[in-house]
This record gives C-alpha cells, sequence and structure tokens, in this order.
C-alpha cells in the first residue's frame, strides 16, 4: 500500500501535465500564473494579513514589528466590553446586531417580493416581452448605488414627493421624517439588491417542468399548496443562492446607509469605516470587519443547515 | 371563475407596483434634474431647465473622479479578464476532489463584503510596501493600483462565471481535431478555443468596466487620495444636495439604455449569424417588432425630444417669473403680519423691556425672520437651500454675513 500522499503527488504532477499538454507549455504556464496570482495574491493572503493585523495593537509605523508588537485580544475584547474594564460596549453591540436583523428581515422582503415576478417571468413570460422584462430588471441595477439611495433621498425627504402625496391626500398633517425614522434606508436597501434575487430565483423555476404544475393541479392541488410542495423544493437552491446574496450584500451594505441613514443610527460597516477614517486605529476596523465577516458567513451556514440546503448546491 | 379573476386583477396590481417600486424613484430623480429649483424636488416644479447639467460639467473635482474612474476601469479589465479566464479554464483541469474548494475560493469574494476586500487589500499592501521598504511615492501606496488590486479580487469572480457559461457549451472535439490534424497545443488555443471564447471576452470586459465603474464599497478604502467619481459623487451626497447629482443620474440612466440598445442589437446579429441565412429577412422584418427594442427606441426619441425642448422654451424669463412670485407671496406674508402688528399694538404699548420684546412676534427682529421663510418657502433639516446672491442680501442674518468682516 502506497502511503496517500504519495498518490496525491502523483495525482498533482498528472494534472499538471494534462495542463500543459492541453494549453502548451506557454500558456499553460501562464494559466497557472494567473490563478495563483488571484487565489494567494488576491484572495488569501490578504484576508489572513487581516487577521494577523486584528490581533495586534494600535501603534504609530515607527513602533510596528517592535518590541511592543505583540499578539492581543484587545480589540475583539473592547467590542463586546468597551472602554470600561467592567462594562459592555452596548452601543457598537446594538448596532452589530440591528445591522444582522434588518439585513434578515430586507432578505426576507426582497424574497417576497421577487419570489412572484421570478414566476411569473419564468412562467408567462415568452420571447421578445421575455426580454424586456429583463432589461428593464438590469436598467435600475445599473444605475450606481450612490445614485440610488440619493433617488430614496429625494423620495422620501420632507419635500419629497411621498410626502407631497401624504400631505396632498390629507394622510398626515405634516411632513413626516422618513429619514430618521429609517424608512428610507430600509427600502433602499431593498431596492438595491431586488435583482440579486429575481435571476437565482428565476433560473431555478425556469427549469421547473411545466408538467409538473400542471399535474399538481390536475389532482386538485390548490395554488398555495402547489407552490409549496413542488415549486419551491424544486426552486430551493435558486432561493438559497438569492437569500445568501442579498444577506450578505445588505449586512455589507455602506453607501445606503450612509446616504439614507438616520442621524441617530450607525449601521456597522459604518462603525468599521470609521475606525479606519476618523478613529484612525485600523487594527480595530480589521477586527470589526472580521466579526462581520464570520458572524455573517456563520448566519448563512445556519441557515442552510436549517433549510436544508447544502453548500454545494449553491451558485447553480 | 370569479375568485379566478380576483386573483388576476390582483396579481396586476402586484406587478404593476413592482414596476412602479423599480422605476419610480429613478423617474423623480430624473425630473427632478430638469427643475429649476435649487433643492432636488418634483414639486412645485419651478421651470423646466438644463442649467444642473453645465453645474455638473463645471464640477472639477467630479471630472477628475470621472478620470480616475476610467483609468482604473481599464486597468481592472486588463487585469481580471485574463485573470477570470484562467480561473475559469483551469477549474476544468483541477483534480476532481480539490475542485469544490478550488470554486468556493474563487467564488468567495462575490460574497465577502466589499468593505472587507478593501480593508484586505490595504492591510496587506501596506505591509508589503513595508517589508520592501518602499516609500510613500511608490506603487504599493498608489490608491489607483490598490483599487485596481482590490476590484479585481471580486470582478475576477464575474468574469470567471461569464466564462464558465460559455465553456460549458464547448465541444472538446473540436480541440481533438485540431490535434489530430497536426497543430501543437498553444495553436489549438490559439486557434480553437480562444476564438470560440471572444464572445464571453467581450462581455466580461463590459461587466468588469461596470462593476469598477460603479464600486463604492471597496473603492473608498483603497483609493486613499485618487478619488474616483462614486467617491467624489458620495461625498458631495452626503454634505448636502442638489440637482446636479440627478443631472449626472439622468446621463448614467440614459448610457445604460443605449448600452442595453446596443447589447440588444449586437444579440440578435449573433444570433442570425447562428441560425444560418434562411429566416433572414424574416428576422429583420420583426426588428422593430420587438418590444424590448421599440421600447427602448420611444425612451431615447422621448429624451432627445424633452433636451431639445428645454433648449427653445425661454429659461430665464420662467425663472424671472418665479422668483417674481416667490417674492410677491413674501410680500404678502410681511403685509399680513404688519396689519397683524398693528391691530395688536394698542393693547401693548409702553412695555418696553428687553425680554418681553424677544419673545414679542412684533420685535425688530421679526420682518427679516418672515423674509427667510418667504424666500426659501420650507427650509428643513435635510434640504440645506443654496442661497443665490440676491437672497444672501436680503438676508442679514445667514451664516455668510455674519462672517467677522473687519
Amino acid at each position: 500500500m502506497s502511503p496517500p500522499s504519495n498518490s496525491g503527488a502523483r495525482q498533482g504532477a498528472h494534472w499538471l501535465r494534462a495542463l500543459v499538454a492541453r494549453f502548451g507549455p506557454g500558456f499553460g504556464v501562464c494559466l497557472l500564473a494567473l490563478a495563483a496570482f488571484w487565489v494567494l495574491l488576491l484572495i488569501l493572503l490578504p484576508q489572513l494579513a487581516m487577521v494577523d493585523f486584528s490581533f495586534r495593537p494600535n501603534l504609530p509605523p515607527a513602533e510596528q514589528g517592535g518590541a511592543h508588537d505583540t499578539y492581543t485580544l484587545e480589540h475583539y475584547t473592547y467590542l463586546i466590553r468597551g472602554s470600561e474594564p467592567d462594562g459592555y460596549n452596548t452601543i457598537d453591540l446594538a448596532v452589530f446586531a440591528r445591522t444582522l436583523l434588518v439585513a434578515a428581515l430586507v432578505t426576507v422582503f426582497d424574497l417576497a417580493i421577487c419570489y412572484p415576478i421570478a414566476y411569473l417571468l419564468a412562467r408567462s413570460a415568452h420571447g421578445g416581452w421575455a426580454r424586456l422584462l429583463v432589461l428593464s430588471l438590469v436598467v435600475p441595477f445599473w444605475v450606481n448605488e450612490i445614485l440610488r439611495a440619493f433617488a430614496f433621498r429625494i423620495l422620501f425627504g420632507a419635500s419629497g414627493v411621498i410626502n407631497d402625496a401624504l400631505l396632498f391626500l390629507g394622510f398626515a398633517e405634516e411632513p413626516m421624517d422618513f429619514i430618521r425614522a429609517n424608512v428610507a434606508l430600509y427600502s433602499g436597501l431593498a431596492y438595491a439588491f431586488v435583482l440579486l434575487m429575481i435571476f437565482p430565483l428565476y433560473n431555478a423555476i425556469e427549469s421547473l417542468d411545466k408538467n409538473q404544475v400542471e399535474a399538481a393541479r390536475d389532482m386538485g392541488a390548490s395554488t398555495i399548496y402547489t407552490h409549496w410542495r413542488v415549486v419551491i423544493p424544486h426552486a430551493k437552491p435558486g432561493i438559497s443562492s438569492g437569500c445568501t446574496m442579498v444577506f450578505m450584500l445588505s449586512a455589507g451594505a455602506l453607501a445606503a446607509p450612509q446616504i439614507l441613514g438616520g442621524p441617530s443610527s450607525l449601521w456597522f460597516t459604518q462603525i468599521i469605516y470609521q475606525w479606519f477614517n476618523t478613529g484612525n486605529n485600523w487594527p480595530r476596523g480589521s477586527a470589526y470587519a472580521i466579526v462581520l465577516l464570520v458572524s455573517t458567513v456563520l448566519l448563512v451556514l445556519l441557515a442552510m443547515r436549517v433549510f436544508k440546503v447544502r453548500l454545494t448546491e449553491l451558485g447553480r | 371563475m370569479t375568485a379566478n379573476h380576483v386573483a388576476r386583477i390582483f396579481l396586476a396590481a402586484f406587478v404593476a407596483m413592482f414596476f412602479v417600486y423599480l422605476f419610480g424613484p429613478l423617474l423623480v430623480m430624473g425630473v427632478t434634474a430638469f427643475n429649476s429649483s435649487a433643492f432636488p424636488r418634483v414639486t412645485p416644479f419651478e421651470c423646466f431647465s438644463v442649467e444642473w447639467f453645465g453645474v455638473l460639467a463645471a464640477y472639477g473635482k467630479l471630472m477628475r473622479g470621472l478620470a480616475n474612474s476610467v483609468t482604473i476601469g481599464l486597468g481592472v479589465v486588463a487585469l481580471a479578464v485574463p485573470v477570470g479566464m484562467a480561473g475559469a479554464l483551469l477549474l476544468t483541469q483541477v483534480p476532481e476532489r480539490a475542485r469544490p474548494w478550488y470554486y468556493t475560493m474563487t467564488i468567495s469574494p462575490i460574497l465577502i463584503p466589499g468593505v472587507v476586500l478593501g480593508i484586505s487589500t490595504l492591510v496587506f499592501w501596506d505591509r508589503l510596501g513595508r517589508m520592501f521598504g518602499a516609500g510613500e511615492e511608490s506603487v504599493f501606496y498608489s490608491g489607483v493600483f490598490l483599487t485596481i488590486i482590490g476590484q479585481t479580487t471580486f470582478v475576477s469572480a464575474y468574469c470567471m462565471l461569464i466564462f464558465l457559461a460559455r465553456l460549458q457549451r464547448f465541444d472538446g472535439a473540436l480541440e481533438e481535431a485540431a490535434r489530430d490534424l497536426g497543430a501543437t497545443a498553444g495553436q489549438s488555443f490559439r486557434k480553437v478555443l480562444l476564438p470560440f471564447l471572444k464572445p464571453a471576452i467581450g462581455s466580461a470586459a463590459v461587466l468588469a468596466f461596470l462593476a469598477s465603474f460603479e464600486n463604492y464599497n471597496t473603492t473608498v478604502f483603497t483609493s486613499l487620495t485618487s478619488e474616483t467619481l462614486v467617491t467624489v459623487l458620495a461625498g458631495k451626497v452626503r454634505h448636502g444636495i442638489n440637482p446636479s447629482i440627478s443631472a449626472l443620474a439622468v446621463i448614467i440612466i440614459a448610457l445604460t439604455l443605449l448600452g442595453a440598445a446596443v447589447y440588444e442589437i449586437l444579440k440578435r446579429r449573433e444570433g442570425r449569424e447562428q441560425s444560418g441565412k434562411e429566416g433572414d429577412r424574416k428576422r429583420r422584418a420583426t426588428l422593430l417588432l420587438n418590444p424590448a427594442l421599440a421600447v427602448l427606441l420611444l425612451i431615447c426619441v422621448a429624451g432627445v425630444g424633452t433636451i431639445y425642448f428645454a433648449g427653445t422654451v425661454g429659461v430665464e424669463e420662467c425663472k424671472a417669473a418665479v422668483q417674481e412670485e416667490k417674492r410677491r407671496r413674501a410680500q404678502e406674508r410681511i403685509d399680513a403680519l404688519r396689519r397683524q402688528r398693528q391691530s395688536r399694538e394698542p393693547p401693548s404699548p409702553t412695555q418696553d423691556n428687553g425680554v418681553r420684546r424677544r419673545d414679542d412676534p412684533t420685535s425688530i427682529f421679526a420682518p427679516d425672520s418672515i423674509e427667510i421663510p418667504g424666500e426659501a418657502p420650507e427650509p428643513s433639516r435635510d434640504e440645506p437651500e443654496e442661497d443665490t446672491p440676491a437672497q444672501r442680501n436680503v438676508d442679514p442674518f445667514a451664516p455668510e454675513n455674519l462672517a467677522p468682516t473687519g
């Protein structure tokens, strides 16, 4: 019996040889170098550097790598404890919890409004009209994030269209402060990621055999029951891809909270941004960024466990 | 049957509402770009004007940002398209067992928050720079370089997905045939696989440029001093807004629609080439009947039409009329208050201590404090009205005029 490492090495040599045989030595090495550059220098090492950096004290450049540059947990304990030794950092923790909760709610809202549209698009639109629908979904998505947030600011401002309409119709006595109440922020976030929800849903529903829906209906299933037992189970990978994207992106959004957020409420990414800019404490910003990344990934994995979706089903 | 009808109406209403949600905000923003009011608003619509486009063009910082954005976008295209292609081609070659790991690793930058990508890039290259003892002027501390690197991390993943979709349709027998006929591995790559991937290269390049151009979360960390269009824009929006931003949005929406139309036409041409010459005439006939194209064309015509008319309507006269109207309304209010004061004066004739005078609406401060709301109807927290010079003269308490003059 040969040790596994040996067979692994042989297999490794084998795929490298196959690579060179297919693309030739010149192109083969180029492809390998490009992919290695991407995976190592752009993805892996920067993340590791950030993790390492988050365990370092905040030192001026001259002292970095010096005697004081030892590993410490101070930035992570700061997030929980704050500056008081026996208190809790209630402000940051509350912002953190609110960010995750609102991101989850935005995800659920997007799923609720996108599912019917995706189903209609996949089932009943054909040819040119389907193209028009798809294009009309794509166009708002290419208008950049800042401008979309700006549009919501105009819409929800004190003299915005919505307030004017409410006043005109007599539903309100005086303009409502939608910005302070975060209504503008939540609807702006939901708006920003609609497309990322629709397309995975559309792809998943489109691959469903139409006969299955008809069979269910012939057997006497109601519309809701048909969706619950036939369409949704089939579209589960699409639903989970869409939800994962929307959740991750809204938890990591920065522009919309900066522009639409009320004066007294923050988004967790804004705290990270502050540590990097005005706070001038990069290691602490890195630690907060890692907390955000790890907690969102864990939440996604947890949700997938709860809804029984396997990781390999994502992105299909 | 009636239940079915109700459901249908309900569904139609839902779809209509969805599209209102999708386009309403953009439409409202577009309209504000043509309103001469200094605060972006639809009502009251004062005058149709294109002056905000001029304001936009005169804003130098934004134009420098645009130049940086284009440089960065081209850099990202040059880097991310080859990297994405290499990533996709390698996926087919990586040993079976390592494939899920490789795939997860390369796709992960799409899901990692942009903020995290920006920070990790910044920290990593800062470290590398220090390791090599590089100075502040070196490439390690150049905002343009760092932004290209940071954006390439996730843009490459988009490109890889495009190449993977195209590669799924590739017939491996073509490569084998080329090799059988005596082509070297390099030749078969250049002459068979690369031409097959050409459409994907085009799409990936366009997508990479657009993704780079509109990125904010990563760029705001990596750009350092070389701000891009989007970061300049964000700064501007956060510190007070005016309709020139709406004007920029109109330009971007117009470009997007134009791009969509070009894409649609190219797609049709490609489809025609693939289906051969037969049915060619029939397809050309339906080109204009295609709803997507027809709607896009309609929007373009409408847009050009409005801008043309904007030039012919007398903007200045209209603005003067609006100004006159405002002044008249302000005067009315002042008159009304004066009358009120006159009618109220007899009951409190001689009580003249300073404290009373403060609270009294009839104090000497009154006329000035009335004129401000007269000129700027609804000043509120989120709309800093931009004062015109004329207004400033009227308003002695404006912050600018309180500055020490001696």
